[in-house]
């Protein structure tokens, strides 16, 4: 009996790849109790510092560009610019318009960065592929510039830096760790409940359906240059406020060079490590490029005792990077979150496998 | 009945190599008309000029008993002009059902703001978009493949996919560039009757590209054909079939 259902289970697993996801409610209001009560009560400051925060907004920064590339193929090498604009808007707000509340100086930076983003989006319409990530390029090293070159977006500090304002909410200061993390993590968990519904809305579909092949896309009656244009602009208010949350949650102090184009890259890495279009892989992707530093450099540490220096360690690191890189564009394009799939879908059916 | 589509005196050349010259011919409503004619007749390139892919040299279409000026695919499909293409394109990493609801997008009518925040319109339109979509994988038979990626699925369902992905939008006017190239006899016998369901319930204008005589014969009231561009045949099967010049386009005319 128990074989036959086996059997029968093992046979709907050779049916061809289907795209649904089964949903785990269960499975989430758990990792939501965990992310919001239990991490927040037993993380040091170490935890919550320097590895929660960071991987957090490194996961919603990829989340806004896999909308833009992943769903809607726009490739795109200026992430860490439209981050800088949401990061500098947002300083900029707190800082000239009296009173305002931080999550409306946050929404009023990603709004900035979406304004821009859509800017540089214009080009999409005109050009494709290679030509236009070097568009996205030149967008990344004109904003870099522009923060780096006009004293007005730093309040002409000397250092040429913007630090935290004051990060309170309704009389709270959230300037502690347990404050900043808590911060993120709700912008995360809201943003990717709204990047949720919009990959499963008709404006996700037409997004994909771009991607897949625009000119069928528009003889259906898909608006093309428009729906490529708010991808740009979705995809950089996402970013915008992940750079805001990198600068004030995350550094404390940041500069136009935190927002270089090595960061730009790190974001690319994520989605396609975790996986481009999948909103899961972004968390997958980050968690893996914000922890495979620290692993290695604890390996490093246990395997040579010393005996390498941190130099060494680093070279080492991008060495396995670009590896990996070069593995998943060939061996997996989909990312890890596919590949978890594989492995979830293997063992559901272990040891019976027909 | 009344006339749906006027093609007057369409040309069409790629640099210099004409490709469609003085075509005229009218499409009436409710009918399924045929495009016949050779390989590099101009057959695809006139569908691609009725939906705006490409833009005519010279003449003008009227459609509905409105002159289209500056013919768009966009404004093809708002329109109600569907399509269907001869290699087919499909939006291949995405399910059966996401293709067909991708068809419904000239219905769309929520914001995606409202999309994005789930709100009540957007839910509504969303649960009548599913329904529809529903309907068609009913109507075409395709709900085993529901939530499959259509990249994976078999040529012939593909083709059966694209058909469902215009028909959903409700078309006017439905242009199918071979619609069974490279099926078996059986699987043509099966599109050709979704072909004439969709005509006669649907009450969908067609214009079909084909090359089976055969399934051309026993589908359509209607048949233009073409050869080098220009129109050498229009009537009735049967008038096609006798007319000489018909024949000299497809066997070759006798030389001495």
């Amino acid at each position: 009996m128990t074989t036959t259902t086996a059997r029968l289970t093992a046979s709907f697993d050779d049916a061809p790849l289907t795209l649904v996801r089964r949903r785990w409610p269960l499975g989430l209001a758990l990792l939501l109790l965990v992310a919001f009560v239990a991490l927040p009560l037993l993380g040091d400051d170490y935890w919550l510092n320097a590895i929660l925060i960071p991987f957090l907004v490194l996961s919603l920064a990829g989340l806004g560009l896999n909308l833009l590339t992943g769903y809607t193929g726009q490739t795109s090498v200026g992430a860490a610019g439209f981050m800088a604009v949401g990061a500098f808007a947002t300083y900029g707000l707190l800082l000239r318009v009296p009173g305002i509340p931080l999550p409306l100086a946050l929404v009023g930076g990603g709004l900035i960065a979406a304004f821009l983003g859509m800017l540089f989006g214009i080009p999409s319409a005109r050009i494709k592929g290679f030509y236009l990530m070097v568009t996205t390029l030149a967008a990344q090293f004109f904003i870099e510039w522009v923060f780096a070159k006009f004293p007005w977006f730093y309040n002409y500090a000397s250092s040429g830096t913007i630090s935290a304002p004051r990060l309170e909410l309704f009389g709270y200061s959230l300037a502690s760790p347990v404050g900043r993390y808590l911060l993120t993590l709700s912008c995360v968990v809201l943003l990717t409940w709204v990047a949720v519904n919009l990959v499963r809305s008709q404006t996700g579909r037409n997004w994909m359906a771009i991607r897949d092949m625009d000119t069928a896309a528009a003889v259906i009656g898909i608006p093309v240059d428009r729906y490529k244009r708010l991808a740009f602009a979705v995809s950089s208010f996402y970013l915008g406020i992940a750079g805001a949350l990198w600068a004030f949650a995350y550094l404390g102090t940041a500069s136009a060079g935190s927002f270089d184009i090595n960061r730009s890259f790190q974001i690319l890495f994520i989605i396609i490590i975790g996986g481009m279009g999948s909103i899961a892989g972004n968390f997958v992707g980050a968690a893996f490029i914000s922890l495979m530093p620290i692993f290695l450099n604890h390996a490093g540490q246990w395997l040579f005792g010393g005996n390498v220096d941190a130099g060494q360690l680093q070279n080492l690191q991008k060495i396995l990077f670009g590896t990996l890189i070069i593995v998943f564009l060939i061996k997996e394009p989909e990312g890890l979150v596919r590949l978890v799939g594989n492995l979830r879908d293997r063992l559901r059916t272990w040891p019976l496998r027909f | 009945m009344s006339t749906l589509l006027e093609v007057r005196n369409i040309s069409l050349s790629f640099k210099g190599v004409k490709a469609i010259s003085d075509l005229s011919f009218a499409v009436r409503r409710g009918e399924i008309c045929a495009l016949i004619g050779p390989n590099g007749a101009g057959k695809s390139s006139l569908l691609n000029i009725l939906n705006g892919v490409y833009r005519a040299d010279a003449g003008e279409l009227v459609f509905d008993a409105e002159r289209l000026h500056r013919p768009h695919p966009l404004t093809a499909a708002r329109l109600g002009i569907g399509r269907t293409f001869q290699n087919n394109a499909l939006f291949k990493n995405m399910s059966v059902l996401d293709n067909l609801l991708t068809g419904l997008s000239r219905f769309q009518r929520s914001f995606f703001i409202e999309q994005a925040l789930g709100l009540p319109r957007a839910r509504r339109e969303a649960r009548v978009f599913a329904e529809r979509a529903e309907q068609v994988l009913e109507f075409l038979e395709l709900q085993p493949w529901r939530d499959v990626a259509v990249g994976s699925l078999a040529y012939g369902l593909q083709k059966r996919v694209e058909l469902g992905r215009a028909l959903i939008a409700q078309p006017t006017l439905l242009l199918l560039d071979e619609p069974m190239a490279g099926m078996n006899a059986e699987e043509k016998q099966e599109m050709s009757r979704f072909i004439a369901d969709i005509n006669r319930d649907l009450g969908a204008t067609v214009i079909l590209i084909e090359h089976d005589i055969k399934v051309v014969m026993d589908l359509c009231a209607h048949v233009v054909v073409l050869d080098y561009g220009r129109k050498v045949g229009d009537g009735t099967p049967a008038e096609v079939q006798a007319n000489p010049d018909v024949i000299a386009a497809y066997l070759g005319t006798v030389h001495g």
